[in-house]
């Protein structure tokens, strides 16, 4: 049932996106691993948050960092939310969204607009990730670097592997790493850590 | 310092007090205008404000300016009514007072929202505690001085 006050909010919503009140808009998304937490700027997806990431944390995080204009706007996200549901049935192999890279900088960002050019079905390792950004030695800051990328899935991290083809880290655990190599053809489904 | 949240937990924990003390101030069908216009100005406001510990009393003052606003606009328009009531009016009291309306504006908030509140939308005083979080002893304190600083001013 709708009440009063919820259809208020709703069309306060609708109003703040047209006066350019809408800082931050959120949503959260299913997906195959579980629900994923989207956020987006005037300039584009800033934030993915993963399923066994804390959606409240994440969002107070963007609060504080970003702007505290944060609300929940559904519908300012139907865009990403449609192209990463035809990603997870295996029908897209190239996000065509706008990103919002603010949330990383210097070397970290470097290494992460590299990894956004990996192409589908392809792995790297984090050295030569390094060497891409710039560094080739600093290969465990590059991995710090994938660690903290803020826009994961569309910003495919999960294609960076250990120099010998071990799966290294992800933030959204291991298991999930594996799940979208085997989406995207990498690996056949045998455990490979 | 505290750290300002989302505005969307403002919001949540929120709308509903604001939405309800609007329908008191202002009656259902002006709820809704002076709800986004309450809210359209907590946001553009939200990312300066300097204290985010009593934000509620903070939405609340900013709902009564917009119910006294309201009032005052609605002095100039004629109001859609269900029923004309069937009583002779005084002259004088039929007429909206711009003025009375401009000093019941200039009162301090509680003040200003317990007059609105009782004259505005006939709320009794242990509502007008429940809707500013006093109580009706407070309420009717309030009340008392602000109709007293009225009387001067319009004296």
């Amino acid at each position: 049932m709708k009440t009063a006050t919820n259809s208020a909010i709703d069309r306060l919503k609708a109003r703040a996106a047209e006066e350019g009140l809408l800082d931050v808009a959120y949503t959260t998304a299913d997906s195959p691993f579980g629900p994923l937490l989207l956020a987006q700027t005037k300039r584009g997806l800033v934030r993915v948050g993963l399923p066994n990431q804390d959606q409240d944390g994440l969002l107070v995080d963007l609060a504080d960092r970003v702007s505290p204009r944060v609300l929940e706007a559904p519908a300012q996200l139907d865009e990403v939310r449609r192209e990463l549901d035809l990603y997870f049935e295996g029908k897209l192999d190239r996000f065509d969204l706008p990103l919002d890279w603010q949330l990383s900088g210097g070397f970290r960002q470097r290494v992460l607009r590299a990894i956004n050019r990996i192409p589908y079905g392809q792995t790297r390792s984090y050295t030569e990730m390094a060497r891409r950004a710039g560094n080739e030695r600093a290969v465990r800051a590059a991995g710090t670097a994938c660690g903290s990328n803020p826009i994961p899935l569309v910003v495919p991290c999960h294609r960076v592997l250990r120099t010998g083809g071990a799966l290294g880290g992800y933030g959204g655990g291991l298991p999930m790493k594996q799940g979208l190599l085997e989406l995207e053809g990498v690996l056949d489904g045998r455990s490979k850590t | 310092m505290t750290a300002l949240p989302p505005f969307q937990t403002v919001l949540d924990e929120h709308s509903a007090a604001v939405m309800a003390i609007l329908q008191g101030a202002v009656g259902r069908d002006g709820a809704d205008d002076c709800f986004q216009e309450t809210f359209l100005a907590a946001l553009r406001a939200y990312p300066k404000l300097a204290d985010a510990s009593s934000l509620r009393g903070w939405l609340l003052t900013i709902a009564h300016r917009k119910a006294i606003d309201h009032h005052r606009a609605r002095g100039r328009n004629p109001v859609p009514v269900a029923e004309v009531a069937e009583v002779a009016v005084e002259d004088g009291i039929s007429e909206p007072d711009e003025r009375l309306w401009a000093a019941v504006g200039a009162l301090p908030p509680k003040q200003r929202a317990a007059v609105a509140l009782r004259y505005g939308s006939d709320l009794p005083h242990n509502e007008i505690g429940a809707a500013l979080g006093c109580s009706p002893e407070a309420a009717r304190r309030n009340l008392h001085e602000g109709l007293k600083r009225l009387r001067k001013e319009l004296a």
